[in-house]
């Protein structure tokens, strides 16, 4: 598989990046199609020719986002990325309560404090029977938001079944799907949401833009106030370089799924690999529905601090858990909500593949994790000897 | 990513740009600054376990610094926002929300005051303060667009827990007496709050002297990236806010959400490039904006500028021709690109609110155009632009339809 359109940051020319969930590098077409915008320098809003381009440039960058998710154009608020979107999603919507998986993202659980989280099972799956018991319990105005794939494990929610619940009782439904666009096939009507956040550089595109994606006729009262931009959603100047190149890196993104088939490979191999070496090595989620490029691996009795530290060494980037919150100490909610036993959570790392990763990266982190495993075990022996 | 506006013989040339106060171009050397960002150095700087996350973090903080630095900041204080409307908006009700949820024993503090000209997301913010049942007071302005600091004086309350005040006016470019606020504001324990977007980087701020407690500064409007504001948050005496935003527990907490790495990184080389340049451009620009003003008042008749004339932004002009409807004269002028006011809501056919607040007749507001002048704009665009609007104002005002469509700029 050739790396020919795909970008191989310079610096890392011998480094493995497998931390794709955090960010990913700039597609080319965004590349371009930011130069582009770049160019223009107008305000969004301003009536004259330089304002109107930019308006134009805007638009069709909201088509063009709108259709990597089957949405109509006018259904996309742009933002400034995943967390504001939502907290957009789960402030402005206006329902009295709020239920959440108790898997999801800080931004979804940080947004509403007092949200009611839903567990999931050991396989990381929201458990259906409790959403329905507690949609049933409580006949007040309600939103439920339910992400579509795991930031930590890939691990993808049964969503349509989700807002089929969820409608079933007049609730809104919320989705998160910053992992998931862009690495599998994504369509608002069939997840069912009412609301859906996308996030620009998880799929390819800039830092520092996102969208809320609207399907049908939900009431949104803005976070943000002042000029009047996306029809009174959102206010503020819009990002116009940074939204054309989200809608550059929505279409490459769509046009260029069936690379994360090849993805899925890479990444089953990996935990193939690891597995064979290490049996005592657990893959979190291994039974359930998972993005194609995701994979939480835990190095039974070795930290999973140790274990970045002692792979970046070797020029293999991976993380302890989300990036966000990786300057953090203490163990991870996603791993805990999965009653994973918490000496393997505290040993459990995300790695994380994307369009341009090569076999050559995996075997790089096979290595590195594979000398490493040796090398505590080994100690782990020597301190039993002794 | 290149060239400026190309003057040769291409007739879909864009229309000399004249609009400073809705957005600026970037500067080439804030893009070069941006672009490894963009690129090779992709990583999430909350990434700390490898090195991708390691070079960005070391970036966005060396571009804090340099915002920190434009305004006499400590590098601790700068909260990078999505933009100034975001730090606006995070500023007044993040103030009043932690107040709220914070009571002091001794003093109730449910009181806001604002400026009836402030910039349209400064209102709207109050606005849903009110709703939620905090007072906030509309201090009016003089005729010359200031802030009569007695009339300040008397709007505060004990109750008052902060006061906003646009440091320089997105339409008619005028400088409040930020400092004598200030004063103001530190004698009775109220927090000074101000809307830099236009004025940081093109006029001399200081958060110590000025005290100034809150400050929001937009990349977008001095040369920098869209996308990317700050707030500046005062550690001491510390400010306290709640956030608007939460999650990930970024930005100390006040804002949550992946750093966009190469847009803090171009507002940080936007600061210090506006830090080193920012005399002699104000210096060139004021003599730009003096060239347009004298030339056009000799040609168009009444022309009468709004806002007052010597404490304004070096590159801002609002000017008033009389009897002519703004938006038919920008219409007759597709080669230079101008506006009625405020972007955001010039899409909008009311007249001007702040022109209104001035104590202006429709027909004058409604006779204004804004005219900013910036980095890029040169000697001949003005004289360019004096002829296409004077040519323009002639024709629309003996009605003699429209005029000023067949001067190109490429004529420089």
């Amino acid at each position: 598989m050739s790396n020919r359109t795909a970008p191989r940051p310079e610096a890392s020319l011998d480094w493995a990046y497998l931390d794709w969930n955090a960010t990913a590098p700039l597609r080319p077409q965004a590349a371009a199609a930011m130069t582009g915008a770049l160019d223009i320098c107008g305000n969004p809003s301003s009536v004259h020719r330089r304002g109107r381009a930019a308006r134009q440039l805007v638009e069709r960058s909201r088509a063009a986002v709108a259709a990597l998710v089957g949405a109509p154009a006018e259904s996309i608020v742009f933002v400034s990325g995943g967390t504001e979107a939502n907290h957009l999603a789960l402030l402005g919507a206006g329902q009295e309560r709020v239920l959440v998986s108790a898997v999801e993202h800080d931004s979804v659980l940080r947004a509403v404090p007092e949200a009611e989280p839903i567990p999931v099972d050991r396989d990381g799956f929201v458990r259906l029977e409790a959403l329905a018991d507690r949609l049933a319990a409580d006949p007040r105005p309600t939103l439920v938001s339910v992400m579509l794939a795991n930031n930590e494990t890939g691990v993808m929610q049964p969503v349509s079944e989700v807002a089929t619940l969820a409608h079933a009782h007049g609730a809104v439904f919320h989705c998160d799907a910053v992992q998931a666009a862009g690495k599998i096939p994504l369509d608002i009507a069939a997840v069912g949401a009412d609301l859906l956040t996308l996030s620009a550089h998880k799929l390819g595109g800039p830092p520092g833009v996102g969208a809320l994606v609207l399907s049908g006729a939900v009431d949104l009262a803005p976070l943000q106030r002042g000029g009047g931009q996306e029809r009174g959603r959102r206010a503020g100047t819009e990002n116009a370089p940074g939204i054309a190149g989200f809608a550059a890196a929505a279409e490459a993104a769509a046009t260029e799924i069936d690379r994360y088939r090849r993805v899925g490979q890479l990444r089953d191999g990996l935990e193939a690999a690891i597995l064979a070496l290490a049996p005592d090595a657990v893959i979190v989620g291994a039974a359930a529905a998972r993005l194609p490029n995701t994979s939480a691996i835990a190095m039974p009795g070795t930290l999973a601090e140790t274990q970045v530290m002692a792979f970046d060494l070797d020029g293999v980037m991976v993380s302890a858990g989300a990036a966000c919150s990786s300057g953090k100490v203490g163990p991870s909610h996603v791993l805990a909500a999965m009653q994973l036993p918490p000496d393997i959570a505290a040993a459990t790392i995300r790695v994380s593949l994307g369009w341009s990763s090569t076999e050559a990266d995996v075997d790089r982190f096979v290595q590195s994790w594979a000398a490493l495993y040796r090398r505590r075990r080994g100690l782990a022996l020597e301190a039993c000897a002794a | 990513m290149s060239s400026s506006v190309d003057k040769s013989a291409n007739p879909n040339t864009p229309p000399i740009y004249l609009d400073n106060q809705a957005t600026t171009r970037v500067d080439p050397r804030v893009l070069e600054a941006m672009l490894p960002y963009f690129i090779e150095h992709f990583g999430n700087p909350h990434s700390t376990s490898h090195a991708y996350g390691h070079v960005a973090a070391t970036a966005v903080e060396e571009a804090r610094a340099e915002v920190a630095a434009l305004i006499g900041a400590d590098a601790r204080e700068i909260v990078f926002t999505s933009g100034a409307t975001e730090a606006n908006n995070l500023a007044i009700k993040g103030a009043a929300h932690f107040a709220r949820a914070h009571p002091q024993a001794d003093r109730v503090r449910d009181h806001v005051v604002t400026l009836t000209t402030e910039h349209k997301c400064v209102l709207e913010s109050c606005a849903q303060l009110e709703r939620e049942g905090f007072a906030v007071t509309y201090v009016p302005v003089e005729p010359d667009g200031l802030v009569a600091l007695d009339r300040l004086e008397a709007a505060l309350t004990p109750r008052t827990l902060l006061v906003s005040v646009l440091a320089a006016h997105n339409e008619i470019g005028v400088i409040q007496p930020l400092a004598g606020v200030g004063a103001l504001c530190r004698g009775r324990g109220v927090l000074l709050h101000t809307d830099a977007a236009q004025a940081a980087g093109k006029i001399p701020l200081d958060v110590e002297a000025m005290h100034i407690d809150l400050m929001s500064i937009s990349g977008h409007k001095l040369y920098g990236p869209k996308g990317v504001g700050v707030l500046y948050v005062r550690r001491r005496p510390r400010v306290r806010l709640l956030p608007l935003i939460d999650g990930g527990g970024q930005e100390r907490g006040l804002r949550s959400g992946t750093l966009p790495t190469p847009l803090c990184v171009g507002l940080g080389r936007a600061a210090a490039i506006a830090a080193d340049e920012m005399a002699e451009e104000a210096s060139r620009l004021r003599g730009l904006r003096d060239r347009l003003h004298t030339g056009l008042a000799r040609r168009v008749p009444g022309l009468s500028l709004n806002g007052d004339a010597e404490r304004r932004l070096p590159g801002n002009l609002n000017l008033s021709f009389p009897g002519i409807e703004a938006p038919s004269l920008i219409e007759a002028c597709p080669s230079i690109a101008i506006s009625t006011g405020s972007a955001c809501t010039s899409a909008k056919v009311e007249p001007s609110y702040v022109l209104r607040a001035l104590g202006l007749p429709d027909a004058v507001a409604n006779s204004a155009i804004r005219i900013g002048l910036g980095r890029f704009n040169t000697a001949a665009e003005v004289d360019f632009a004096v002829d296409a609007l004077a040519a323009a104002a002639a024709r629309l005002g003996s009605n003699a339809g429209c005029a000023g469509a067949s001067a190109t700029p490429h004529d420089l």
